[in-house]
């Protein structure tokens, strides 16, 4: 039973890298949030059966958390910021969709290279997820990188968040509850603070392109 | 090597050959039923080649020794394919050749000569469809490639039939490297079996077509084997497909009621599969010829990322 509810939370991180991999190569803002609100979802499954697997009640609580927080009040406070701005055009990418995609995959061979003798150390059932965890920050990463826009960089940073979650059930249980509460208030007001920047920077510039925000001198 | 084995190696050969027409039509009917058309007959596929068999020959001009073998050596091809892999029984006396980088190998062998062929004659379209089908191949071949690895990553072993039966005996247990493996395998084999996301079977003189461009100066009984191994070749992937992912029903060695009932299980499968085929192909519309790397890619990576989840999960 174990062996089968281990297999199953590497399942759910597969299809956690899986969503994380195509978010890298989404062109469409609206699937964008589709994909991390499943993202979300996907870890709040993941969170909740680690728990119910080694007896850990909090974990439950950072389900709920998760799942209100990540599945329901941000991406529809996402959809209203897009709504509002009215950007559902495509999104513009600087490096062309397969090149990205190769990158990534190299960054998924390193991240996995990298967990690996820190998964031999800890002994929790999902220590083998740690890689994918690391590659689903690393991937959010890049995508933050390789987008010109502001409201798929702060849906790459969104998934960042989601990624470290992951990694921290996946090595020690998650964080203790003053820790998660925390970070999920910070990622609350993060996400106000980051919609109220958006519109100054509609405001100011009339686009949304943040490569304007290069510039210190109007032209 | 016993009968049964050499029984069971014919039987396959001949299923394939009789069955993959009408797997054609099945697809074509369920098509035709998703898009609220009346259905063409099952067996319209077999009055097709009935009718091109017995039509008369017509060769360009400058048609080369190589323009005409290629209908054979692409039938072959496609016969051995479906041969070698294990879609009813695991024991077969061509097991020896029915390797993973062999069963690639027989598909490129296929595509450069009738992209040759193509090129032969010299017309603007037969060029235009063997450089578009060398484009998708050498994109698609490393993908099928890779899945293929990830599934003989679990048998230790590219042998077709060694891999089948260590799936098909394995105990209950959740293979994420499979599920990659496996959406891979699917957009892999529909782009090259020219379906539609990539290609659209439907279409004859467009400017979009690939398949039907490359065969489009054959006529009479070389354009009957080229549609036969197309169809072939749609049944061979199919049952590599199925082989891989759903070995259940496979028989194994020595058990001739384990054979007896591979065939119902091996045809409902198709059926099933075929059905599946036509949901897929009626639910999306065809790509720009440009956004088709892409489409591979991904592909590519899914394979890629489901052998490195097999490694590194140690699963």
């Amino acid at each position: 039973m174990t062996a089968f509810i281990s297999q199953f939370i590497n399942l759910l991180a597969a299809i956690l890298l899986m969503l994380a991999f195509s978010m890298l190569a989404q062109r469409r803002i609206l699937s964008l949030i589709y994909l991390y609100t499943m993202q979300g979802a996907t870890l709040v499954a993941a969170t909740a059966i680690v728990g119910f697997v080694t007896n850990q009640p909090h974990l439950y609580f950072s389900a709920a958390i998760t799942l209100v927080l990540k599945v329901i009040l941000i991406p529809s406070l996402l959809h209203r910021v897009i709504d509002r701005l009215n950007v559902r055009w495509d999104v513009e990418m600087l490096i062309n969709i397969p090149m990205t995609m190769l990158i990534g995959i190299v960054m998924v061979m390193f991240s996995f290279y990298l967990a690996q003798p820190i998964s031999q150390m800890s002994s929790t059932i999902a220590r083998g997820t740690l890689g994918i965890a690391l590659a689903c920050i690393l991937l959010s990463f890049m995508m933050m990188i390789t987008r010109s826009k502001a409201v798929p960089q702060v849906i790459g940073f969104l998934s960042m968040e989601n990624g470290l979650f992951f990694a921290a059930t996946a090595a020690t249980y998650g964080m203790p509850m003053v820790v998660e509460l925390g970070i999920a208030l910070d990622v609350l007001v993060g996400i106000l603070i980051l919609g109220v920047f958006m519109f100054h920077i509609r405001e100011q510039f009339d686009s949304l392109d943040i490569r304007h925000l290069e510039k210190l001198k109007e032209d | 090597m016993n009968f049964l084995g050499y029984f069971s190696q014919l039987l396959e050969i001949v299923l394939a050959l009789l069955l993959a027409p009408l797997l054609i039509g099945w697809v074509n009917q369920w098509r035709a039923w998703l898009q609220n058309k009346s259905a063409p007959s099952l067996f319209l596929p077999y009055r097709k080649l009935h009718k091109l068999f017995n039509k008369e020959l017509v060769l360009a001009q400058h048609a080369s020794p190589l323009y005409r073998v290629t209908p054979y050596i692409v039938f072959g091809c496609m016969a051995l394919a479906s041969a070698i892999i294990p879609s009813l029984s695991t024991d077969l006396p061509l097991s020896p050749a029915s390797d993973a980088i062999a069963l690639v190998g027989l598909f490129a062998l296929a595509r450069v000569f009738i992209s040759l062929a193509a090129m032969d004659v010299g017309t603007a379209f037969g060029t235009m469809g063997a450089r578009r089908e060398m484009l998708i191949g050498f994109l698609a071949e490393p993908a099928l490639l890779m899945v293929l690895f990830s599934a003989s990553l679990l048998s230790k072993s590219t042998s077709l039939t060694t891999i089948v039966d260590t799936l098909a005996h394995r105990d209950l247990a959740i293979y994420p490297s499979l599920a990659f493996a496996g959406v891979a395998f699917t957009m892999v084999s529909l782009a090259e079996n020219a379906r539609i996301p990539v290609d659209n079977p439907a279409t004859h003189l467009e400017l979009t077509m690939i398949h039907e461009a490359l065969t489009l100066e054959y006529s009479g009984r070389h354009l009957a084997l080229l549609e036969w191994a197309a169809s072939l070749k749609l049944f061979a992937y199919s049952c590599a497909g199925l082989a891989l992912f759903f070995p259940w029903g496979i028989a194994d060695a020595q058990s001739p009621l384990a054979l007896l009932l591979a065939l119902p299980a091996l045809i409902f499968k198709l059926a099933l599969g075929g059905a599946l085929l036509a949901i897929l192909e009626s639910v999306s519309a065809k790509m720009r010829i440009f956004r088709v790397p892409e489409f591979l890619a991904t592909a590519f990576l899914l394979a890629v990322i489901g052998m490195l989840v097999n490694i590194l999960l140690g699963i």
